[in-house]
């Protein structure tokens, strides 16, 4: 019997078949991501007129917190979509049934995750320049290095409690009450980090401590989401 | 092969005991009233559910989560089991290279050749597609790495009578390749006419585990089962 089966596919490669496949199917539809960047928008928009007087450049904490709230909300839709296409007909089962380690189709799905909030991410920076005059052109990368770092944590908590959701009523509720307490300190870490950033005088000793906090959060945050997936998407 | 599979779901006994054989070449009829424990009874096959207590062996290999043997299951459900937004030859591609597979084109073709669907548009999304294509393509998916155990949980549920006879001769052929069938299902007319072995199923438990030499008769089969399942 072993004969069947042409050859044993490497983790790596599974997870890059199942992100590249939901790329695919995003890349198609682009359902997901206007809905991200539209909600990230707003958000932004809101803040924006409650918290910004005219003519004055708001300080940078509160830009920071603008562009990580905005961050958090639009990273929700994405959690909340992450599984639809697997539910959706029931390619869960196939997916399940496949010879792929579930750490490999869990990882496929962080990767995809991620890029979509990456993308809708890029387009929040510039919202944030363009309207608070964020003094982002100086401290680019290390505002960068924070929102990926965020980004990874935020999505590999939220990729298990979608799986876990998976076939939930009400999952989308379900999500954001389970996962925001979770991320509570990866969105400090992101906001402070950022508003030392992006402040006249930046504190980088400041934005350095918190960037190793949030990487050391992404470390733990990624080996739990790989050890807690394959009972949560367990066919019992 | 199962012995003694039981299976309790939060202090739900959903099977009791199970012991079945089920040979290659053979199609093997799951019956029994809804809530028997059918399903549960295809998804410990599957490996998607874990027994609570026995074993289920292919060969000499346990068959369960972590054991080589499960990546020579295929499964068709009543849901197709597929990525509804990707085409037909994406979703075969895509399952093929999971499962370790040639991935080509070429093959891709073939294997919706083999099911019937060599003509589909090759921009169509599986979304497009009928109740009958999608359970065509469904079994090329489950086909997709050349199974030697293949499930079938109600796949004609839904399926116009074209469909269903397509299916029919479906089962006949992946018989004659020499696949162990194992087909969930309520049609007894279906049952009488393609299957080698019937297992009843009631309350959990085996009632009836029958492999008649001539095959089943309809008026037989349905006799055997109201006798079995007391309706």
């Amino acid at each position: 019997m072993a004969d069947r089966v042409a050859s044993e596919p490497d983790f790596v490669r599974q997870a890059l078949r199942v992100a590249a496949k939901d790329l695919r199917i995003e890349w198609r539809s682009r359902e997901v991501f206007s809905t991200m960047t539209f909600l990230a928008v707003v958000v932004v928009l809101i803040f924006s007129f409650a918290f910004v007087v005219e003519g004055a450049r708001p300080p940078a904490p509160v830009v920071a917190g603008i562009l990580w709230v905005a961050v958090v909300v639009s990273g929700t839709v994405a959690l909340s979509r992450a599984f639809d296409r697997e539910r959706e007909g029931e390619a869960i089962r196939s997916l399940l049934l496949s010879p792929a380690p579930r750490s490999a189709i869990y990882v496929g799905k962080l990767i995809a995750t991620i890029c979509l909030m990456l993308v809708t991410e890029a387009v929040l920076t510039g919202l944030c320049v363009v309207l608070f005059g964020a003094h982002v052109d100086a401290m680019l990368a290390q505002v960068v290095l924070l929102l990926v770092l965020g980004t990874v944590g935020v999505a590999a908590a939220g990729c298990v409690f979608s799986a876990a959701l998976l076939r939930a009523r009400g999952r989308d509720a379900l999500l954001a009450t389970l996962l925001y307490p979770i991320i509570v300190p990866i969105v400090i870490a992101g906001a402070r980090g950022t508003a030392q950033l992006l402040d006249v005088k930046p504190d980088l000793d400041g934005a350095r401590f918190w960037t190793q906090f949030l990487f050391a959060l992404d470390i733990l945050f990624v080996t739990a989401g790989l050890w807690a997936f394959e009972p949560v998407v367990g066919g019992d | 092969m199962l012995s003694a599979v039981g299976k309790i779901y939060g202090g739900r006994r959903a099977l009791h005991g199970v012991s079945a054989r089920f040979e290659p070449g053979r199609v093997a009829a799951v019956l029994g009233p809804n809530g028997a424990g059918k399903t549960t009874l295809l998804g410990i096959l599957s490996t998607l559910v874990s027994p609570s207590s026995g074993t289920v062996r292919w060969g000499d290999d346990p068959l369960g989560r972590g054991s080589p043997s499960r990546a020579h299951i295929g499964y068709v459900g009543h849901d197709p089991g597929l990525y509804v937004d990707l085409t037909a030859r994406e979703n075969l591609k895509f399952f093929s290279a999971l499962h370790g597979c040639d991935a080509t084109p070429g093959r891709v073709d073939r294997l919706l050749a083999r099911v019937g669907l060599a003509d589909v548009p090759d921009d169509a999304t599986a979304r497009t597609f009928s109740r009958g294509m999608l359970q065509r393509l469904a079994l090329a998916r489950a086909l997709a790495h050349d199974p030697a155990l293949l499930l079938f949980d109600e796949p004609s549920a839904a399926l116009d009578p074209a469909g269903a006879a397509w299916l029919q001769t479906e089962l006949a052929a992946e018989r004659t390749a020499g696949r162990t069938v194992v087909l969930v299902t309520h049609d007894l007319e279906a049952t009488a006419a393609i299957a080698d072995q019937v297992l009843i199923l009631r309350r959990g438990r085996v009632v009836l585990d029958a492999t008649p030499a001539g095959g089943f008769q309809a008026d037989a089969l349905r006799s055997a089962y109201r006798e079995a399942t007391g309706g």
